[in-house]
């Protein structure tokens, strides 16, 4: 949809306020670009609809390269919405809207219907609002006017630059609803500057990070909040919502002591063995502890009956594994991926270190989250 | 008895007072013309060309400052006397507050609003059209305003070039030191100020955005 190829903006002082950036927006996607000021990210933006021209690449949209069009009937077809609303002042709500479908030549009767349409769409009766003028709404309406503006023309792709950032907290709470609502509809590929990260974790389907006029990192808030690039990427995100992350037990600290056996240990003394610890698996290890494998109690069942059978001969050696290094979120994947019930913990050397369980799972969250609620209150759709 | 001789001087004299009030109206209004001709195109241009700005409206400043008989002066070398020299004159005189309002106007449009405009897909004429000037025009039109008021005072030392208007009635007064004859071409230039100015303001109210 839209796509940067080693972009650059230089100034002539020699400042990179934009270095060679690659980003493949999608179709429908709702982009949020976040970064400290001065981090080119408002830049990165204006040269999707050329108020800002690239020093170098290349930027397609739909495939076409934009430095072949037009800038401005590429600028019709992209909606825009600026921080300090923009409403032109002297021209009434209507108006304002019907703007851009004006300047598309579309007859009278569809810009009306237009600008009804979008204005019951925000909640602002068309009858009462519609011949007003800017000046008589408050902060929060007419930023709402300014979202609808951008659409009026039904762009497919609709750029906003720090649009809620004037607005008070409850007015851009409400207006990030909203438009979160809206996307839903209307499904337009967006892109947001912001400096606000909540709101970037909000909204956007993926949030790209700018630093010094360079894409640090560009990914879903998820994995973002999960694995920063690098340091300057978790401090931006602050050490509040990334401790919540790494709050989260360690692997060791949520395994249990495996019931292991020997591979030539006998199927009927395992059973006995599976019986006395109410197991349905044992872990199978060589004298050196290296993991082997797994022999069930289904298994061991069906070749019952066959006395030469040892465990080596019943047991899976395909079973799922987990590091004792790696992340609990990485364990916790692993279960619900292969939909097995536990992972043997295995160190650097392949030998058996403990077992994690969805029980043991289930015990150390609980504790978790009691802890948690003791403290603060662990936000929504964050943490796990 | 005075106020008696006043009006029978005024009855001998108004058609005289009427040519001298005409030619009056006539300097003006022509001055105003060429003034807002090269003055308005020329603020306009000054915002896209900032860097020149300063240097024109430095130039149009040192014209200003030129005491108003000695701009005059100054025509008579170059144009000589008449009607055309004083309104060369005139003109330069009606240059400066139309072109620095049109400047000073345009470039504070709330920056935003043009941004959006621009953003939304307008070109730099319709930017300029629909935005810019709408939104510039009370203080366009406070400079012709401050204009016209001076045109009009400094009109009346044109009558020393030759080119006429109520100034001739006031020298002549002052020369033959009659008072009222003074009065009859200073009466109707104030009352043609205030009159024009007053004009001026209810457009400038009714184009107030």
């Amino acid at each position: 949809m839209i796509i940067f190829k080693n972009v650059s903006k230089i100034y002539n002082d020699d400042f990179h306020a934009v270095d060679t950036i690659d980003l493949h927006i999608k179709e429908g996607e709702f982009i949020a670009l976040i970064g400290p000021s001065g981090s080119g990210k408002s830049t990165t933006m204006k040269m999707i609809n050329r108020l800002i021209e690239a020093t170098s690449g290349t930027i397609l949209i739909h495939g076409q390269d934009i430095g072949d069009q037009d800038p401005v009937l590429l600028r019709r077809n992209i909606g825009y919405v600026i921080q300090h609303i923009g409403l032109l002042p002297h021209m009434t709500i209507g108006k304002n809207i019907a703007l851009v479908p004006k300047l598309k030549k579309w007859d009278k009767a569809r810009c009306d219907k237009r600008v009804d349409e979008l204005l019951e769409m925000v909640g602002l009766p068309a009858k009462e609002y519609k011949n007003r003028f800017p000046a008589e709404l408050s902060g929060g309406q007419q930023q709402r006017v300014g979202v609808i503006r951008a659409l009026a023309g039904d762009p497919p792709i609709v750029l906003m630059d720090e649009p809620f950032s004037a607005l008070d907290p409850i007015s851009r709470e409400q207006l990030q609803d909203e438009l979160l609502n809206l996307q839903t509809k209307i499904r337009k590929t967006i892109v947001f500057v912001t400096h606000d990260i909540d709101e970037a974790i909000k909204l956007a389907d993926r949030i790209g990070i700018m630093q010094d006029g360079k894409l640090i990192q560009f990914d879903t808030p998820e994995q973002i909040l999960r694995h920063p690039v690098n340091e300057f990427v978790r401090t931006f995100f602050g050490a509040d919502r990334m401790n919540q992350l790494e709050s989260l037990p360690t692997i060791e600290e949520v395994m249990i002591r495996p019931i292991s056996s020997f591979p030539k240990r006998g199927l009927a003394e395992s059973l006995t063995k599976m019986r006395k610890y109410k197991i349905d698996s044992l872990l199978i290890i060589d004298k050196s502890e290296t993991f082997l494998g797994v022999a069930g109690v289904g298994e061991i069942q069906k070749n019952f009956s066959n006395e030469n059978m040892v465990l080596e001969d019943v047991m899976n050696k395909e079973v799922p594994t987990v590091r004792l290094s790696q992340q609990l979120d990485e364990a916790i994947n692993l279960i619900s991926e292969n939909q097995v019930a536990f992972l043997p913990v295995l160190d650097e050397s392949h030998k058996l270190k403990g077992l994690i369980t969805r029980a043991s799972l289930v015990d150390v969250m609980a504790n978790q989250l009691r802890s948690n609620n003791n403290g603060v209150a662990p936000v929504g759709g964050e943490g796990s | 008895m005075m106020f008696n001789n006043f009006l029978i001087m005024l009855q001998n004299r108004w058609p005289e007072i009427m040519i001298g009030t005409w030619e009056h109206i006539q300097l003006t209004l022509v001055a105003l013309f060429i003034g807002n001709l090269i003055a308005l195109p020329l603020g306009i241009l000054l915002t896209r060309k900032r860097k020149l700005a300063e240097a024109v409206i430095g130039i149009t400043s040192v014209f200003q400052t030129i005491p108003s008989l000695a701009l005059l002066g100054f025509m008579i070398p170059f144009f000589g006397i008449g009607f055309g020299p004083a309104i060369v004159a005139l003109s330069i005189y009606a240059l400066l507050p139309i072109l620095r309002n049109t400047y000073t106007g345009i470039l504070g449009v709330n920056q935003a609003v043009v941004d959006a405009g621009t953003g939304m897909g307008m070109t730099s004429r319709q930017v300029l059209f629909m935005i810019e000037i709408p939104l510039a025009l009370p203080i366009i039109m406070a400079g012709i305003r401050t204009a016209t008021v001076m045109v009009i005072g400094v009109a009346t030392l044109a009558a020393l070039v030759g080119a006429g208007g109520l100034g001739d009635i006031i020298f002549r007064g002052i020369a033959m030191a009659r008072q009222d004859l003074i009065l009859a071409g200073a009466i109707p230039a104030a009352l043609l100020s205030m009159i024009f100015d007053y004009i001026l303001k209810r457009i400038e109210i009714a184009v107030q955005p």
